[in-house]
């Protein structure tokens, strides 16, 4: 199984209690499904308003991933 | 993606990209966006605020970033706002992370043009593109508590400066894609408006 690098962001790393992980999964949305599961129902319900960026490119739940792609998982953004 | 220099060199090109935990040199910035073919230098300075919907007495705030992915997204804004007003003379997006309390600068944006009208467009659309397509996070400390910003917008990307989702993917920004019971708001795919 190919392994994910999981980037984690303001309220969604803090649901997680990390900023990084290592998540398993051929896609993004099998990427997702297993860090849902990992960190439960908060966090799952914040991932599902996240944008989903690959490596820094826009992503979506069927993007395929390689062995140690960037999965960066992002709340809406707040700066300014 | 640069560290904000303090007092160090200024950039090479037209462009000077920057974001990091310094004092932003909002005046150096200034200068350097004055040309001799541009009759216009509009800056943008967003300052830290008491209050904050429904949070009174708002004391800090505490900025984090993707951090790899700012420079680059803040690269894209200034590509972005030169296709639109090609003759933009210099361009400055400037962002501070980490703890800024009431009334210091958090971003500033610095356009110059030969005329006011495009300066001042583009540097509305730079800030508004900034605040949309750039991965930053603020969380906010007031009176009653800390939480982070209310005022926050589904990260997007702008029109046209960025590689798309690739062809399996179900589109650019989009959600993850998983559903939740309340259904959530649909994934934002739509570019930024052109002003």
């Amino acid at each position: 199984m190919r392994v994910a690098r999981l980037r984690l962001f303001g309220p969604i790393a803090e649901l997680a209690g990390t900023r990084g992980d290592q998540v398993p999964g051929a896609t993004v949305a099998q990427v997702v499904a297993a860090a849902c599961e990992r960190y439960g129902d908060a966090f799952a319900r914040l991932a599902s308003h996240c944008g989903v960026w690959v490596n820094g490119e826009g992503a979506g739940p069927a993007t395929p991933l390689d062995e140690d792609d960037e999965v960066a998982l992002l709340p809406p953004v707040s700066g300014g | 993606m640069h560290d904000v220099p303090l007092g160090g060199d200024l950039p090479a090109g037209d462009d000077w990209i920057a974001a990091g935990e310094g004092v932003l040199p909002t005046s150096e910035a200034l200068a350097w966006a004055v040309r001799p073919g541009c009759g216009a230098v509009v800056t943008f300075c967003g300052t830290v605020r008491d209050h904050a919907e429904g949070r009174h007495g708002v004391t800090h705030l505490d900025y984090e970033a993707y951090l790899e992915q700012v420079g680059p997204r803040l690269d894209a804004v200034a590509r972005a706002a030169r296709e639109r007003w090609p003759d933009l003379g210099r361009v400055a997006l400037l962002h501070r992370l980490g703890r800024l309390t009431v009334g210091e600068v958090s971003v500033v944006v610095v356009v110059s043009a030969p005329h006011r009208g495009e300066a001042f467009d583009a540097a509305r659309f730079c800030i508004d593109a900034v605040k949309e397509s750039v991965p930053i996070w603020k969380r906010e400390t007031w009176a009653e508590g800390s939480d982070w910003g209310l005022c926050a917008h589904d990260v997007r990307d702008v029109d046209g400066a960025l590689p798309g989702a690739d062809e399996a993917g179900s589109g650019r920004g989009g959600g993850t894609g998983v559903p939740t019971a309340d259904g959530g708001p649909a994934p934002v795919s739509a570019p930024v408006e052109p002003v």
